[in-house]
Formats: C-alpha cells, structure tokens, sequence
C-alpha cells in the first residue's frame, strides 16, 4: 500500500453534518484547542451550495510540527448526520485505518463512505447532548475527539470560552456537553494521539492567508483600498476595511471592478499606496486598468485570490490558473511584477513585498494567492519582521522642466506626487515623451518600452524570488509555486526514504523571470519535475519559454477543485527515479 | 364543452425540475411563481421564451425556468438580453437579476438599456443587499446599515432606479413586491406586453442577511393613483415616491428600438462593385 | 390593483368570480392541486437544505391535498365536467387563497411552524367558501359552498388537533452556531 503521507505525529480529522449543527464552529474551536495545546494545524472548509443549512464539512490537520496543506486522507470523519455526505466523498478520502464515527440515531453512512473500510464507531450525540440543557451535539463531537486525539481538557474549554464568550449559559452547556463526549471516548481504542509537547502558542498565530494578505498590505505601507465583493477575496477586504481605519486609512467600496482598480490607481497617484482584491472574473475586468497604470508607471498592488476557471467556474474552489493572465494580461509589451505566496503565513510578507517592488518600481504588482490559501485557518509561528515597505522615489530638486519619465539608468524615475509646486505633469496611458507629453515617435516608444522593462530587469529580488528546500545536491528538482509547494515538500520527505535526493524551488517570484538564477540552482541537475495545478499546464509552459531547463523535464498538473495530494507528487517522483 | 384543440403551458410547464438552492422564505421563489404565471397568461410557449441573467443569487432564476436560459457574468444581463433580442426579435426576452448585479456592476447597461428601449422586459430582485457574497451594502442598502465591507454603513445615498429608469428613458417602469404573487405576475405580464424597455423592480425580502425585510409586506400598498404616460409628471412621483408603492407606475409611448434584421436588401456582388477598378 | 391593504398586509378573501356550481367545483379541485404543489416545493426547499423532518411533513400535507383533489376530479367527472389540469389564470384574486406564498419558511422551522402554515391556509379556505354562501348565484351552489366551507372546517379542527401533538419550538430553535456561507 502506498505510504502514508503524513509526518509523524499528524491527525486528519474531519467533522460534517447540515443545517444548523453547527460543525465549522466545532471545528474552528477544535483548532484552537490544539492551538491552545501547542500544536499546529490547519482548517479548510467545504459545503453545499446552500447559503444557510445544508449539508458542511470542516476538514482539519493537526500536528506537533508546522504543517501547510492537508494529508493524502483522513484518520478521522465524524459526521453529525449523514445527510447529502456523499457530496464530500472525493474531498474526504478515507481508508481501511481511518475511523469513521457516527450517530446511531441518524441512520448508516452512505456508500461512498462505508465501502472504504473505515472502522466505523458508533456515537449518540443527540442523545447525549439532549441530557444537557441547551446542549449540542456539536459540542458532544468536540469533546469526544479532543478525548481520542488527547487534546487536553483545558485546551477545549478555553477555546470553548474563547468561541462563546460573553454568552454564559451557552459557555456552560458547551462545555457540558464537551466533557460528555469526551467520558464517550474514555475506553475508546484510536491509533491516532497527539504526540506529547508543550503548551507554548505565545508566538504563535491563527490565521487564513486573506487575513495574512491583508495584514501584509497595511504593513507595506497600503493605506487607501477600493473594493468590489468576490469569492473567495471578499475577507481581505472585509478585513483591510476596519483595519484601515484603525491606521489612518480609508477603504471605499465600488460599484465593480472596473471602478475598484481605477480608484486605486487615482489613490496612489495621488500618492498613497493603494491596492485592491479580487478573484479571476475580477482580474479580467482589471486587465485593461493595469496596463494603464503600467504605462503611466503607477504603482498598485491587485491581489487575486484564485478559484477555479475558467468564467465563472468554481467559486468557492482552488486553482493555480489564473497564471496566464497574470502574466500575459496586458495588451501590448507591458512587463510588471507577479509574485505568489507559498503557504497562509507567506500571504503575509509576498504582499508586503509586492507594496515595496510596486511603489519602488512605480508598476502594478499581482499577488497570485489562492482560495485554498484565503480561506484556510492556520496555525502559524509569528512571522518575523520584514523590512520593506513601499518607499516610491520622489521627485526634488529643481531638474527643470520636469521629465515625469525621465530616462534614468536604473529605469525608475522620480516621481512628483500632486499638490508639489513645480513638477505638475500629466500621467498617461498613451506613449510618451519624457516630458510625459503623449508621443507617437518611435524613438520615444522604444526608449520607454526599454525603461519599463530596464526597471524591472535591474531590481533586486534578493533571495525573496524562490524558496529552495531539500537536497542541495540532488539530481532531481521540482519546480513549483503557490500552493502546491506544501503538497510536494510532503511527497520530498516521503522520497527521500526512498533513496530519492530532490531539492525543491518554489518559485515566489513569477514575473519578472530570474533565467540566470534559475540556471545556478539547476545546475547538476538532470530532472526536472514542475507541478501545478491546472488543466493546460501554465506554469510548464511558462517556465519552457522564458527558462531553460536541463536533462528531462516532466509535468505533473490537473486543475481543481480537488488539492493536489502529496502522495500524488511522491508517486511520481518514485516512479521517475526507477532505472 | 369542448378541450380546444392546442392546450397552452400552464405556469408549471414555464418551471424546470431543478430545486432552486435559495434560503427557505427568500422572496425568489415566489418571482418564479409569478414570471412562470405571466408567461402563462401570455400565451407564450416556453421555446419562445428566453431569460437572461447576471451573477447573484436572484440570477440563479434562469435554470429554474424551462425557457431557453442564459447565465452570464456579473453585471451584463442587459447586453446579453439587448443582443438576443435584437438579432431575433421574435423571442420574448426577459432579463433577470438582483440589486447587486443590476445597479451596481450592472448600471452602466441599466442606463443605455432604458435609453435604447428595446422591446424587452427587466425584472429586478431588489433586497438592498449583496447576498451571495455574505451581505455588503448593494447600492439600494440605506448609508446607515452596518456591515463588514462598510462598518457603520457605507454613508452613501442609495441608488433610486425607478427614477433613473424614467429619466433615462424607458418607457414602462413599475414596482412589485414578490409576496403578492398574483400582483406580480400581473405587472410582469403587462411588462411583457408593453413594447420598448419595460423594467420591473421587485422587492424581495433577504431573510438571511436582512431578516427585518419579513416586514416589508406590512409596508407596500397599491400606488395611489393610476399610472401616468407623462414623463413629467411621473417623475415629479417618483422623485417623491418611499419606496412601497406598487403598481405600475408610468407607462410611456416610445417607439422601441428594433432595427430590421434579416432582410436583404443587395446582393455580396453588388456590395463588391465598389471595389472594383 | 394590489390586493394588499395600505399598511395592512393581510388580505381580505376576494371578490370571487363563481357565478355556477361546475365554477366552484373546478375552483375547489384547482385550489387543492394548486396547495399540493406548493406543499411539494416546499418538502424540496426543505430536502435541500437538509431538513427531512420537515420535508416529511409537508410531503404528507401535499398527499393530504392531492386526496382532496382526486375526489373533487372524480365528483367533476360524474358530472361531465372537464378537470383542469392546472388552476385557472386570469382575474385578481383567484390565487393564494389556500397556499402560502413560502416566505415564512426557514431552513430549521419545526413541524409546529409547518402545521401552522397549513392552519392559516385551511382558515383562508374557509373563508372564502364562506363569502361564497352569502353570494349570488344558484341555490344549489351556496348549499355547496356550505358543504366545503364545513369540510374545510373540519380540516382545520383537525389541524388544530394535529398542533396541539406537536411539540413546541424551543426558544432556540433558529440558533446556527455557523455562520452563512458563500456559495458563488
């Protein structure tokens, strides 16, 4: 049987039922315990396509080292009931070591889930949560799991507390009901303990990577935001909207898209980093806006927080395929900055870092993170500082008459915010002199076509453009990006033991592309595996036309909404290495 | 007494066997009650009938019709159903959608779809909110109501598009309420009728994001006086109108848009003498 | 034009167009199939978002109605006359005087709110048979009128019997701990 992929001590354990039991609170206060507890972990959330009730999952990871993506299946599934739970089938593998517990009085699991093998345990909670007053079978759920797992009572009831807070009666009943659970579970045989560790979450965070994204932008400097509501971006904004206000800046919303990226690009030139959210729809509607701010050179960060594609597609599901019009979006030659964030915590510093590369390059930056990443919580280490945020060269001195677009060696040139005497100009999305006079001269075309690259061309990245993990000195590299980084690490660490030594490069920055320091890190190698996940292969693609990659490549892509599993990587990886 | 000989579809014949996903008590589904009834009382048979709609909940309505649907993109019902109709004038279009998708992303093409006034019919689901992306302010959503797009409210006055519908030219504009099922349809059904852009601006109650809407059927009434044909006078009303009056409430004359299709008048050889030498 | 009054909301029974006894059998037969359509909407609204109790219970209130209906088609038949197969269009007020227009549904309503749903549909029957007693028309269709007013009486003590089983809803009875979702 394929291994496992699952580092030593981690749990999966998935919670479902339909309208009104309340699992995504179970499961959000599961994670929190186990936070409380000392552990990592993660929760992502899955549901039908009823806005209220209906059927729900909550799918968790726990462990007591980070963790970043879910496992190839699930050691656990409670279901509260089993109503419409065939819909999760795919997202919930189990197997013949997985436990699945149910209640009796809600009748037997469907097929999908009992022909796995799973051990199946048999759980009342509506009997059990009926002898508490106002108690819920929810909570008899939390309890029971957090007693098989070994999640410290303590841990629960404080982030019982935590969930319910000023709501004493509730309080009570939760964390009766809890503890009714977990006197269920005493006795109970489960192959799946927490490994012991400390309690130590002081440095320690639990957040979804839009939050992380948000944050990530007021701490680069953003302080106006436009926004228009979208799956699965709307929770950066809703974030940024308070937030802003807190630090002296405002979040105006839009009547679309369209209005969104061009109020923000109004923002910051008038000279306040701007930035606005999206999803793949969204960034369609941006696409003409971005080139304009690329030719007038105004810095804007967009972050497109990826669903599955393509038109409307998926909404509430991830994909890595919004790539291609992140890159090539823009009609016209029109170079600018794509970066992508490899895990929730990274959201955090990829968009602090794309408000410094847009104000410092005066150019659109997109972040390409993903809903998987969005509107995952996550226990994370408390991200260390960064230093950047946007510092946009402005212009003095008395270089008269003003050239906006001046030709500098670097390609950046000094920008005048309005409201400065001497230095008005025009902005503008027609070529132009220098002068910023519109030009249809060939001359100045080439001459600003140049610069525009020429600035992106000669910035430096420092060692934010990929991340390299494993083995320095493998002959097997895998090349990906965004989400599907986590997944392959995994599958690195289950290689290894099989005598294969791979390194790994998760590339953080996309566009511009880095051929020469790609080139270094390829050197020795003689395989190249590039994983993404979509359905034509863009980033293999991508990486053919501005790389060059030695020996044989491989791809390994399939498009959403199901995540790539580790195992799937590892497999590949295996097989390749055979003679 | 005898069956006559072609039996028309009755209003459950215009529904399709698909269960709408909306929140139990939404006012939706009695708007599919009510378009499902006027299409009945037309005469219409469900081929010759096409529904067009947006993103939103409110645009789920086309596949729950069995009419020939069309789900577009976020905002451009108007386009899409201007389009049809133009090229085949023969269909009877409806356009569909919420506040969100209409007024918002939507109210570009909501201006020049009442100026152009082609012969189609536009029905709003007004509920003065974004629903399906977990409840921001729509441009119908009082400045004072507090979400967490807008905490305190967006501070913005709300859109009135009754009124821009009138000053921008269409020559029907009427107001309905989706928990008088039998009002509603009749109002569609006259919409319908009507020639030139006729627009329908439902109120139906969110009751998941906007629970105190359940109110909202202790508040509409039928409009006081009868619907004029003087755009004067008619906005003189609307400008002072509060927002539950029902009826219709202004029905004008104008000649709808609809310029010829399909009839030739040269032939390609014809058309090529211009270029040659 | 809206049959709603001004600030009021309820409506008063209609001014009903049944001149004839075949009128208002085919009213009554279109009035029954028309109620169990609704109650099957319903029982699916409710499937979908997952509460089976209920949808139970409104798929046998739609069984209920399509008793009715079968036999109001029979009596129809033995009269020669001809069975709808849908409620007539037409005129205002012929519609919703025995369905609920679904707007006070909720995901997680009990059987109580449901029963109660079907008691004000029952009541609204009631009294428009009854308005039909007083009416014009022939003798024979007010001794009908009368007939179906009491039946639709007896309908509702039933219900009412039916109500007083049915446990209450707790005080909580509307809690999700979750909160909406995002489907779209």
């Amino acid at each position: 049987m394929a291994p496992r992929s699952k580092s030593p001590s981690s749990i999966s354990i998935a919670l479902s039922g339909s309208g009104g039991s309340g699992v995504m609170t179970a499961g959000d206060m599961l994670l929190e315990a186990a936070a409380l507890a000392g552990c990592y972990g993660l929760m992502s959330r899955t549901s039908g396509p009823q806005i209220r009730g209906g059927e729900a999952a909550a799918l968790l990871r726990l462990a007591r080292e980070p963790i970043e993506c879910h496992g190839d299946s699930f050691d656990i599934l409670l279901a509260i009931d089993w109503v419409n739970t065939e819909r999760f089938a795919s997202e919930i593998p189990l197997d013949a070591h997985s436990l699945m517990i149910g209640d009796p009085a809600q009748g037997s699991a469907p097929a999908e889930f009992a022909n796995l093998g799973a051990r199946p345990l048999a759980l009342p909670m509506k009997d059990l949560a009926k002898k508490i007053p106002h108690g819920r079978a929810n909570m008899v759920a939390l309890g029971y799991i957090a007693g098989l797992i070994g999640l410290p009572t303590t841990a629960i009831a404080e982030a019982i507390r935590r969930s319910l807070g000023d709501n004493g009666d509730a309080v009570t009943a939760s964390l009766a009901a809890a503890e009714a659970g977990r006197a269920a579970a005493q006795g109970v045989e489960c192959p799946f303990r927490l490994a012991p560790g400390g309690n130590d979450h002081d440095k320690r965070w639990l957040i979804t990577g839009n939050e992380a994204a948000g944050y990530g932008a007021l701490k680069g400097g953003v302080r106006f935001v436009a926004a228009y509501p979208i799956t699965p971006a709307t929770e950066v904004l809703e974030w940024m909207a308070p937030a802003l206000t807190d630090v002296g800046g405002v979040l105006v919303q839009a009547e679309d898209e369209l209005a969104s990226i061009n109020m923000a690009i109004g923002a910051s030139y008038g000279g306040t980093p701007a930035l606005t959210a999206t999803s793949g729809p969204g960034l369609a509607l941006m696409i003409e806006a971005l080139g304009l701010a690329i030719s007038a050179e105004v810095p804007i960060v967009v972050v497109d927080v990826m669903r599955s594609g393509p038109s409307t597609g998926i909404p509430t599901k991830s994909e890595q395929s919004d790539l291609n019009i992140a890159l090539y979006g823009p009609h016209g030659d029109s170079p600018h900055v794509v970066v992508a964030p490899n895990s929730v915590a990274d959201c955090l510093m990829t968009t602090q870092w794309a408000v410094h590369l847009a104000e410092t390059m005066q150019v659109p930056a997109l972040v390409l993170s993903d809903q998987s990443f969005g509107q995952t919580r996550m226990v994370i280490d408390r991200p260390g500082d960064f230093a950047f945020t946007g510092q946009r060269k402005l212009a003095n001195g008395d270089a008269q008459p003003y050239r906006r677009y001046a030709l500098t060696e670097s390609g950046i040139s000094p920008m005048a915010i309005p409201g400065t005497a001497g230095f008005m100009h025009t902005a503008d999305g027609l070529e132009h002199s220098e002068r910023g006079t519109p030009s249809s001269q060939a001359k100045d075309h080439l001459a600003q076509l140049d610069k525009r690259k020429r600035k992106l061309d000669t910035a430096d990245y420092d060692r934010h453009w990929a991340q390299v993990e494993g083995d320095g000195k493998g002959d097997v590299a895998i090349i990906t990006w965004g989400s599907c980084t986590a997944p392959a690490r995994e599958a690195l660490a289950l290689a290894r033991a099989d005598g294969v030594r791979a390194k790994l490069i998760s590339m953080r920055l996309l566009s511009p592309a880095q051929p020469e320091r790609l080139g270094a890190l390829l050197d020795g190698v003689k395989r190249v595996l590039v994983v993404e996940q979509t359905h034509s292969g863009q980033f293999h693609r991508y990486l053919r036309a501005e790389y060059s990659l030695p020996g044989e490549v491989r791809a390994l892509y399939r498009p959403g909404p199901l995540p790539l599993r580790p195992s799937e990587i590892h497999r590949e990886l295996v097989e390749w290495s055979r003679p | 007494m005898s069956v006559t000989a072609e039996v028309l579809p009755a209003a459950k014949d215009f529904k399709s066997d698909t269960k709408p996903v909306w929140c139990p008590g939404c006012g939706d589904y009695s708007v599919v009650t009510s378009l499902t009834r006027a299409f009945a009382q037309l005469a219409l048979r469900p081929e010759n009938v096409a529904v067009v709609s947006g993103i939103g909940c409110s645009s789920r309505i086309p596949a729950y019709t069995n009419c020939y649907g069309f789900h577009g993109v976020h905002g451009r019902a108007l386009p899409v159903a201007t389009g049809l109709k133009v090229a085949r004038p023969d269909l009877t279009v409806v356009a569909a959608g919420g506040d969100g998708d209409g007024y918002s992303i939507g109210g570009n093409h909501f201006l020049h779809a009442c100026r152009r006034n082609v012969d189609l019919t536009y029905i709003v689901m007004d509920n003065h909110v974004y629903g399906m992306t977990k409840g921001q302010a729509s441009p119908t959503t009082e400045p004072d109501w507090d979400n967490a797009l807008a905490p305190g409210g967006t501070g913005v006055r709300p859109f009135n598009p009754l009124v821009i519908a009138l000053a921008s030219g269409a020559n029907f504009v009427a107001r309905a309420f989706s928990g008088d099922v039998v009002g509603t349809a009749d109002i569609i059904a006259k919409a319908i009728a009507s020639p030139g852009f006729s627009f329908v601006e439902i109120l139906s109650p969110c009751i998941t994001f906007r629970p105190e809407q359940r109110g909202w059927k202790e508040s509409v009434r039928p409009a006081p006086v009868v619907h004029t044909d003087d755009p004067g006078r008619a906005a003189r009303r609307l400008m002072t109108d509060d927002g539950f009056n029902i009826g219709v409430l202004y029905h004008g004359n104008r000649k709808p848009f609809q310029p010829p299709i399909g009839q030739p008048r040269k032939t390609l050889s014809e058309i090529e003498r211009e270029f040659a030498l | 034009m809206s049959a709603a009054r001004p600030g009021g909301g309820k409506r008063p029974p209609a001014a009903p167009e049944v001149g004839t006894v075949a009128d208002l059998l085919s009213r009554a037969h279109a009035m029954e199939v028309e109620a169990a359509e609704r109650y099957d909407e319903f029982a699916a609204q409710m499937e979908l978002h997952s509460n089976l109790e209920v949808a139970a219970l409104f798929r046998k209130l739609a069984g209920i109605e399509r008793k009715h209906a079968d036999s109001l088609a029979a009596d129809l038949r033995a009269r020669g006359l001809p069975v709808a197969a849908a409620a007539p269009l037409g005129a205002r007020g012929k519609e919703g005087l025995e369905t609920d227009s679904g707007e006070s549904l909720h995901y997680l309503m009990t059987p109580y709110h449901a029963l109660d749903i079907a008691l004000q549909n029952e009541r609204r029957a009631v009294a428009f048979f009854t308005s039909l007693v007083q009416g014009t028309g022939p003798a024979e269709l007010h001794k009908l009128a009368e007939e179906f007013a009491r039946e639709e009486t007896e309908h509702v003590e039933l219900l009412l019997e039916w109500i007083a089983r049915t446990p209450k809803p707790a005080k909580d009875w509307a809690y999700d701990p979750d909160e909406p979702r995002m489907p779209e």
